[in-house]
């Protein structure tokens, strides 16, 4: 499996990194590199596996539905990089 | 006081029979830690907190109210969120970020009376093998190649905690483990760090790599201090849905070095291609003597074994790629300048394209990759099937009656930082060779201090126990650690 | 007998410049499920909260935080799904949709795509008496909502608020059974009623607890019933998301536009692009939402912080033993117990209070005067002062009493409706009112025979012209009424009358 040069941009974009024009090149070989590492799974025989899906086999655990957080606006702007109004502030979004 | 035979078993008798203070003994790692910047372990220091703590803590052992690591100095890996003191997982993009919480663990060890004395280096999110994709500058073994100044790694991603161990820098440490992050740098650093049972320790509040293979475990100069420090640390957390809810042992109690009749596997399948003589003569003999300690010794096959790494390199970025989308420049940490007519995209990728580093960046993008559409049943479906039949390879030997699977800890002594600067990133992944099939199985492992290498290196073997056994698989690595009789310490030179 | 028969709509029919076109329609339906606090933190979910202040440390998405699920939206789940006849699955999991958008603090959604915990279900959507359609719902699943870009406070930034972040959702997701704009109406509307019956939802689609994706083609007549007959989607157009709707006139106006853009895009010899579009209730119009366009690969897999959600059958039952009566039954029950028309049915069973409210009137009374009463009078006064039947100044037994004075003849129809009133703007007990104010009917036929006497006497030259012309009586009537403050009872003042008069 290997990755060119405008699946590296596609992905760079999918994980929003931003990746010079220059630099997919060198970025889709590195990632076509790890990828034939994985080419290895390939050699298993999965039939009728099941994908594992707990790593501990536990029963998930609920909560039971009460207020019990909340109320700590400062603490949730606390580390923005722009608050404003009690709002966290961003470039603007165009819908 | 001699910081450098000092362990928390003895600090703790000492400390309760008020032969020193926790102040006096924090501000002795104070002070070693004031003078150890050329190791670069610490990334924050808190000196004031440090001796805040051991005051309260000098309050408790005075009434007698003193648990085991009370008055105990530590370092913390800065994965863990510790609340109003900086916590970056040593990346950019969490620039200056102080939690407003605690986590969980560090929670439990300061409610014991534990004293913390600054974050601890490490690789970048945890994603490392060397301590070199720090955004602050690698880790530095205290560590070196006999006369020898070549700077060694002291492993990762826990590297700044098993510098700081290592280099009498705090008593122990914490640290994390997703592939190995803590047994391989325990190994290259001569002490013991042990990785509990998936769902033993709470994740709320670490920083999360990879969550389904993520665990937070201790790292410290003897299995012993393990155990104590261990059970501390342990806890159910109904505010991380992955915690089990069962009692945790006394793990010190568990350590009375007989282990005639454990049954111990020797997986064929570790004896790789190009393993050093060294590590497979250190892996035979620490085979003989647990046998000499009375354990049987049973070759096992675990013919998964080499699909590991590669599942495991699917599994863990994936989860990552997930993880870290949160790090986009609105809430916290690092946010890119924009020029005039940018908006929101431009600004979560320049953002994310500054605040990680390299190996980071290609992690996420090829989780990104391998859940994209067309790509998730080739990639991520089939390696957790994989990892499915990985597990099972172990439940098979366990329910054959094998207590414990002795194996190599890495494959090879610490290199030099830069060392392997110009290999492709896969070779660095090698080094998690041996430690990701216990992540994989969520088992329990422990990397035991076992010799030295021909350079007077330290090299590790690695128990791995059954779900939930650290008991049973402690006392084996505290038998194989009064059989190995581990003494080197690094001398001095920073 | 808990259905009542019917027959399915016709599809809408558009003509188009060159032929006539049909219109499927399917809906995603996200319902915020009527809880304290959110999915997976403890925060509140209260509507209209200061900006950022009903967020948890999980809700912000701060390094380090997990979720852990709320038991009672998992139940909500259930019983919505028990109340649309659904499958219920025993294990299902939660996966995460990844996704960059600031009002998505995680930067993925925690939702249900590949083990959903609702299975295939169904929803009766009433067009009108005897006319239905069975909407094949085929899941529910649990999400997570997101937050809210505020856009129009900074020329050059988006304020973002997460207090509506981790709200817990059910998107309930119909196969494209819907055949028109109506329909499409009618299929949220009927939703939201079973939702309300259940308690599930609050339903208030203008604070957004209920807002619809709606997914539009269109087709030549006869290739839906070819894609009913494979179950091959090829034979259907090329469809559109509208997104984000909340308002049932909205839906149906943006379904007709976008009906009639897809026809004209096709007659045109062009094809239609799968997209996801908004409508804009001022143009009347939907466009593309391009922001949404742009790598939708979303990257699902299952949520590693998050164990597979198993729970019990017998659980299941014990929910399902507790159910309410939904409006289905409710409604043939009205048709068959008190013997009223479907319409009126429909009508009494909209919402539960008017229900319940007619069954305590009907109770040990006449069914269909009762039925008249509440719809008529009670539920056409409501309307009209825009007050819910919950808030009612009449109760139910105040009106059973006024019901009770008609069927006892101590009032007429026309006393009742004056009763009536001053009940509602001063309350009391209606027989006691009727007592106090001297309303109750004059029946001694002394008294009446009096009355129509002097009437009589007083009018020589009208009872001279009553002879010729025999529907005068009437005059009469009211002139005898008149004299007797109204409260004559009007059946034997007109029988008196004619005997008097000599009129047959």
């Amino acid at each position: 499996m290997s990755i060119d040069k405008d699946t590296a941009r596609r992905v760079a974009h999918l994980a929003r990194i931003e990746v010079a024009e220059e630099a997919l090149e060198p970025l889709a070989a590195s990632l076509s590199k790890i990828l034939d590492f994985m080419e290895e799974l390939n050699e298993v025989d999965i039939d009728g596996v099941e994908p594992m899906t707990s790593v501990t086999p536990m029963e998930l655990k609920r909560r039971v539905d009460e207020v019990t957080d909340g109320n700590i606006q400062d603490k949730i702007l606390a580390n923005a990089p722009d608050a404003r109004e009690g709002f966290f502030a961003v470039p603007k979004v165009v819908e | 006081m001699d910081l450098s035979k000092l362990t928390i078993a003895d600090a703790r008798d000492a400390l309760r029979a008020g032969d020193y203070t926790a102040t006096e003994l924090t501000q002795a790692y104070v002070d070693a830690v004031e003078g150890s910047d050329a190791l670069n372990a610490y990334s924050t220091k808190t000196p004031e907190k440090a001796l805040e703590m051991a005051a309260a803590a000098d309050k408790r052992l005075a009434a007698g109210d003193a648990p085991d690591m009370c008055g105990i100095p530590l370092g913390i890996k800065d994965l863990f969120c510790t609340e109003g003191v900086q916590t970056q997982a040593a990346s950019h993009i969490l620039d200056g970020f102080k939690p407003q919480y605690e986590s969980t663990v560090t929670t439990n060890l300061w409610n014991a009376g534990a004293v913390m004395l600054g974050k601890l280096n490490m690789d970048e999110f945890a994603m490392g093998s060397s301590n070199e994709t720090s955004y602050y500058g690698p880790a530095i073994s205290p560590w070196r190649r006999g006369n020898d100044d070549t700077a060694l790694t002291p492993g990762g991603s826990s590297g700044g905690s098993a510098a700081a161990v290592s280099a009498d820098l705090c008593l122990a440490a914490t640290g994390t483990d997703t592939g190995g992050s803590i047994r391989q740098p325990a190994a290259f650093t001569g002490i013991v760090g042990v990785k509990p049972t998936y769902g033993r320790v709470s994740r709320w509040g670490i920083v999360a790599f990879a969550s389904s293979l993520d665990q937070a475990g201790p790292m410290t100069k003897t299995v012993r201090d393990s155990a104590i420090m261990l059970k501390t640390m342990c806890s159910h957390d109904p505010k991380d849905s992955t915690s089990a809810d069962i009692p945790v042992p006394d793990f010190e109690a568990a350590l009375t070095g007989d282990i005639r009749g454990k049954k111990i596997g020797i997986p064929k399948e570790y004896r790789m291609d190009g393993m050093p003589a060294e590590i497979e003569a250190l892996w035979h003999e620490g085979a003989e003597k647990l046998k000499a300690a009375g354990a049987e010794i049973v070759d096992i096959s675990l013919p998964h074994t080499k699909y590991a790494l590669p599942a495991y390199y699917v599994i863990a970025p994936a989860e990552a790629s997930s993880n870290l989308s949160r790090y986009d420049g609105v809430k916290y940490g690092h946010r890119a300048k924009l020029k005039p007519g940018e908006g929101i995209t431009e600004m979560y990728e320049r953002t994310r394209a500054e605040g990680f580093g390299p190996e980071v960046q290609r992690r996420v993008m090829i989780g990104a990759y391998v859940l994209s559409a067309g790509f998730y049943d080739a990639y991520y479906l089939r390696a957790q099937k994989v990892r499915t039949l990985i597990r099972q390879d172990f439940e098979k030997v366990f329910a054959d009656g094998i207590d414990q699977i002795l194996t190599p800890a890495t494959p090879s002594a610490a290199f030099g930082i830069g060392e392997m600067a110009d290999a492709d990133p896969i070779k660095m992944y090698l080094n998690d060779v041996f430690t990701v099939t216990v992540n994989l199985a969520g088992l329990p492992g422990v990397s035991v201090p076992a010799g030295v290498d021909h350079q007077g290196l330290p090299l590790g073997l690695q128990l791995i126990g059954q779900p939930w056994g650290e008991a049973d698989m402690l006392n084996t690595a505290y038998a194989l650690e009064q059989a190995s009789s581990f003494t080197a310490k690094p001398v001095k030179w920073w | 007998m808990t259905e009542l028969a019917y027959t399915e709509p016709k599809p809408k029919v558009i003509a188009g410049a060159k032929r006539d076109w049909e219109l499927v329609i399917g809906m995603e339906v996200h319902a915020q499920i009527a809880s304290n606090s959110k999915l997976f933190s403890g925060a509140s979910t209260h509507f209209g909260a200061e900006p950022n202040s009903n967020v948890s440390l999980v809700d912000a998405a701060m390094p380090g935080m997990l979720p852990v699920v709320n038991e009672f939206c998992v139940e909500q789940a259930v019983r919505t799904g028990l109340g649309l006849k659904a499958q219920i699955n025993l294990m299902s999991r939660f996966d995460r949709k990844n996704y960059f958008y600031p009002d998505l603090p995680q930067g993925y959604q925690i939702s249900q795509l590949y083990h959903p915990i609702v299975g295939e279900g169904e929803i009766l959507v009433d067009m009108e008496p005897g006319i239905a359609r069975k909407v094949r719902v085929e899941r529910i699943h649990i999400e997570q909502d997101a937050g809210k870009s505020v856009h129009d406070m900074d020329p050059e930034m988006s304020f973002v608020d997460l207090n509506r972040t981790g709200i817990a959702l059910m998107e309930i997701v119909s196969r494209p059974d819907i055949r028109g704009p109506e329909e499409a109406a009618e299929y949220v509307r009927k939703l939201r009623q079973i939702l309300r019956y259940l308690g599930t939802c609050d339903g208030n689609m203008q604070e957004g607890s209920l807002r619809a994706d709606v997914n539009v083609s269109v087709c030549e007549p006869g290739a839906y019933e070819r894609f009913r007959e494979t179950g091959d989607f090829s034979h259907l157009g090329t469809r559109c998301e509208i997104k984000n709707m909340n308002s049932m006139r909205f839906i149906q106006q943006a379904i007709d536009y976008e009906a009639r853009r897809q026809i004209a895009i096709i007659e045109d010899g062009s094809t239609v692009d799968q997209e996801t579009r908004l409508y804009d209730p001022n143009k009347g119009e939907t466009r593309s939402m391009r922001s949404k366009e742009e790598a939708h690969d979303y990257r699902y897999f299952p949520c590693p912080d998050l164990l597979p959600l198993t729970i019990e059958q017998a659980w299941v039952d014990e929910i399902k033993a507790g159910l309410p009566e939904l409006p289905d039954e409710k409604k043939a029950r009205f048709v068959t117990s008190y013997g009223m028309t479907e319409y009126d049915a429909g009508v009494l069973t909209a919402e539960v209070a008017s229900a319940n409210y007619f069954e305590q009137v009907a109770k040990g009374r006449d069914g269909k005067v009762a039925a008249n009463w509440v719809i008529n009078e009670l539920f056409g006064r409501l309307n009209k002062e825009g007050v819910s039947v919950k808030d009612s100044p009449i109760s139910a037994d105040q009106l059973g009493g006024i019901i009770d004075l008609i069927a006892k003849g101590d009032i007429s129809g026309k006393i009742a409706k004056d009763l009536f009133e001053i009940v509602w703007t001063e309350g009391g007990d209606p027989a006691e009112i009727v007592d106090a104010r001297g309303m109750k009917q004059v029946t001694d036929m002394g008294a009446i025979e009096a009355a129509v006497d002097a009437v009589i006497a007083a009018n020589p030259d009208k009872v001279a012209a009553v002879q010729e012309k025999p529907s005068m009586a009437g005059w009469f009537v009211g002139q005898v009424m008149k004299e007797t403050g109204g409260k004559a009872n009007p059946k034997a003042v007109n029988e008196m009358i004619q005997k008097k008069l000599g009129i047959v």
